[in-house]
């Protein structure tokens, strides 16, 4: 991005990460005002597991990073468009057999849109948050997304949802580190954060039992489990609390003819029929990928690699546009790829943008 | 962010201390003692709580024995509804109904609600009008349903948020008429209107010391002595055995000097006021033509308080107003209710028939003791800027 002064909103979640984010866009001489977005509607007094970033004792923490920051702090109150875009395309994605990645859904829509939306409208000109992932101007003057220097923490898959007109006006300023350094330099510009446990699992299931959480939202909703030649071999409460690729908590009655462990291979949402079969039918080499995003324009059809889940493998693919649609062939197959998931597409480093995957099968030819 | 300085326009959050108060704060800070010890340095220190206690009865219109301490107004109102309660329903467990206003402050809602969720009370809440009054009839019809089962009423002096004057001396003359006992929160309203608690013949009051230029930590219930409130803090048996704790001597002094010049020059600092606030308003409706001033537009001590001015900016939201004032070193406050930092669209504007927009996108300005006309000046000059950028924010996000 460039040098010059900007007037920023730091989103400030009350983990470490986003507090040096911050304290790093006010070192390089930005006009910095932290904001904590409330995502959720009834605020928990403290955290609770793993989670953080939607209790009271989250919201301080932001605010005692901004003290010491000595940056003005606000709470936004985002719980509307939360509710509205995250938890609700969440539901309904279960609901429908999918398996949604809700993490993604808040980046494109609340923190790099709602969010940064807002920020430019009130004056301004960008939002940094504390995401690992790098950002460069190329050649042709657009800003490139890339993996962070620290692989292991990289989030550019979670980022792959942002479009040219988002990146312009975004900082990651943790792309080039690693947590550890992180916390040190929390450490050492006193920041009392920086020993907090990272977060992790969905911020709104505060114990991070999703299958639980759909449960209780939606209800018990019996159905059968079968093999893949349709035999019944366990009863379910919700087909809702599966996700492809599942192996455990499946209490099937009968066992495996061969005496191997079994997998959700499919989830029919209508009837709630879960099909569970060996690992070798999890395999998938295509997959077809519905509504793309593109951090600048469409690529070229060729190689690229592709990851399919947060902290995830890269794989190599052969990555065709058609339309609005997009083919990606795996050049080795993947197991318990789920429709909902998205695919984000690299070349090396860089993002090329991001897709969700609709279908999933194999070639005729395996 | 910028060098001018603070424009502070919050007087009805906390105003500054008078200079006196601090002063006696400090030097009783200095001071060795226990009020409740019986040698010397105690009986000093004893002394001076008692001299406060006159000083602060008399500038109430209140007997000294009437004159509770204790941390505030949010512990006076706890102790006025759920003391009485409790002590009336000792003596007849049919009086179960709490009488109260959609419009009061928190520190009264929560334990009257509080009273219904864990003691078996039962509530009746009287609505009010559009300028945020309470609607007598209503209450007189909530009492007159069954007199008998009533075991308190309870009033605002005036709305913290609109300024709006309750009419307290009706209230009394309904509940009187049945025997049934009335407290009045009149944090809001010491110091800008006169209140004396012997001619409003009011059971029980609240008032608190940091509203009128006392320091936080301290404040006042003034309750009839005929009434023995069950005490909410058991322990050494201070304060009537109403309010145990040991006595902060050097708050309590400082209160008293502060409420004593609060009142000395009330009616001299509340003319002040009320002009400074008609120049606020006429501003604020030169710069943006459609904002509209809440509450009621009448001047005086039974219509509204002369430092508050609530106003709206339709198709803005109020906390993004608030935001890019506090950049421009002006404070206000969206006057609403804060969990979590989370601002809630006002109880109050809802209660007086304003949707969840609306009540969203209003801000309170409110005056003290050391406003100044340059104050109210930075303000309208920096508002049409401002009020801009936010009508545009809440555009993207689809307020209108």
């Amino acid at each position: 991005m460039t040098a010059a002064p900007m007037r920023v909103v730091a989103a400030m979640s009350g983990g470490v990460d986003s507090a040096v984010a911050a304290a790093r866009a006010v070192d390089a001489g930005h006009d910095v005002t932290g904001v904590h977005l409330a995502l959720s509607r009834n605020p928990r007094s403290y955290r609770s597991g793993a989670r953080g970033c939607c209790s009271i004792e989250d919201s301080n923490d932001a605010r005692r990073a901004a003290d010491a920051l000595g940056i003005p702090f606000y709470v936004w109150d985002m719980s509307e468009e939360f509710a509205d875009t995250v938890v609700d395309d969440f539901v309904a994605e279960y609901t429908a057999g999918r398996t949604p990645n809700p993490c993604l859904r808040c980046n494109e829509k609340i923190k790099f849109a709602a969010v940064l939306d807002r920020a430019l409208a009130l004056g301004f000109d960008a939002v940094a948050t504390g995401h690992y992932a790098r950002l460069e101007t190329g050649p042709d003057g657009r800003v490139q997304m890339h993996r962070a220097e620290d692989h292991g923490k990289d989030q550019s898959y979670v980022l792959g949802v942002l479009t040219q007109e988002q990146l312009r006006h975004s900082l990651f300023p943790l792309g080039d580190t690693t947590k550890d350094v992180v916390r040190a330099e929390a450490e050492r510009r006193g920041l009392q954060v920086a020993r907090k446990p990272d977060s992790h699992d969905i911020c709104f299931i505060a114990d991070g039992d999703n299958a639980g959480w759909l449960t209780e939202k939606l209800g018990p909703k019996p159905g059968s489990i079968v093999d893949e030649d349709g035999a019944i071999v366990g009863e379910h409460e919700g087909a809702y609390a599966f996700t492809i690729g599942q192996r455990r908590g499946l209490r099937l009655g009968v066992p495996a003819a061969d005496g191997k462990p079994r997998f959700v291979l499919d989830i029919e949402p209508v009837s709630g029929t879960v099909t569970v079969g060996p690992r070798e039918s999890l395999t998938v080499d295509v997959l077809d990928c519905v509504k793309p995003l593109w951090c600048a324009s469409p690529p070229a059809d060729g190689e690229y690699t592709v990851q399919l889940r947060a902290h995830g493998e890269e794989h190599a693919a052969r990555v065709g546009i058609v339309d609005e649609t997009v083919r990606v062939e795996l050049i080795d197959p993947a197991a318990g790829i789920a429709p909902g998931q998205a695919c984000v597409i690299y070349d090396g480093t860089r993002v090329i943008g991001s897709a969700t995957i609709d279908r999933t099968s194999r070639l005729a030819h395996r | 962010m910028t060098d001018q300085p603070v424009v502070y326009l919050d007087h009805a959050a906390t105003t500054p201390m008078w200079p006196e108060a601090i002063d006696v704060m400090t030097t009783e800070l200095a001071r060795l003692g226990n009020a409740s010890s019986l040698h010397a340095s105690g009986r000093a220190a004893r002394r001076v709580v008692e001299e406060s206690r006159e000083l602060i009865a008399e500038r109430l219109g209140a007997r000294p024995s009437e004159v509770v301490f204790c941390s505030g107004g949010t512990e006076a109102n706890n102790l006025a509804i759920k003391g009485l309660y409790w002590a009336r329903q000792a003596l007849d467990p049919s009086r179960r109904r709490v009488v109260f206003s959609s419009i009061e402050h928190h520190a009264l809602l929560d334990p009257v609600t509080w009273l219904a969720k864990h003691e078996g009370a039962e509530i009746a809440m009287t609505p009010v009008d559009r300028t945020g009054r309470i609607e007598v009839e209503a209450l007189r019809a909530a009492v007159e349903s069954d007199p008998s089962t009533v075991a308190a009423v309870t009033t605002m002096w005036a709305n913290n948020e609109m300024g709006t004057i309750q009419p307290v001396d009706e209230v009394v003359r309904i509940a009187r008429e049945h025997g049934v006992p009335v407290h009045s929160d009149a944090v809001q309203a010491a110091g800008y209107v006169p209140l004396d608690f012997a001619a409003s013949e009011l059971d029980a009051m609240t008032v608190t010391a940091h509203k009128l230029g006392g320091p936080v930590g301290v404040g006042a219930l003034v309750i009839k002595r005929e009434h023995d409130p069950v005490a909410l803090l058991h322990g050494g048996g201070q304060e009537r055995d109403i309010r145990s704790g040991t006595i902060g001597v050097a708050l309590i002094a400082s209160f008293a000097t502060a409420l004593d010049l609060t009142v000395q020059r009330q009616a001299e600092t509340s003319a002040r006021i009320e002009s400074l606030r008609g120049r606020l308003v006429e501003g604020v409706r030169r710069v943006v033509p459609d904002a509209i001033v809440n509450g009621d537009p009448e001047p005086g001590p039974s219509h509204r308080l002369p430092n508050i001015a609530h106003v709206t900016f339709p198709g803005c939201e109020g906390d993004a107003m608030l935001m890019l004032l506090d950049a421009q070193g002006v404070e206000c406050s969206t006057g609403s209710a804060c969990a979590a930092g989370v601002p809630q669209p006002s109880h109050v504007l809802l209660a007086m028939g304003f949707d969840e927009t609306a009540a969203r996108g209003s801000l309170r300005f409110s005056l003290g003791h050391t406003s100044t006309e340059a104050e109210v000046d930075r303000l309208i000059e920096v508002l049409p800027a401002v009020h801009e950028r936010a009508r545009k924010a809440a555009g993207v996000r689809g307020v209108s």
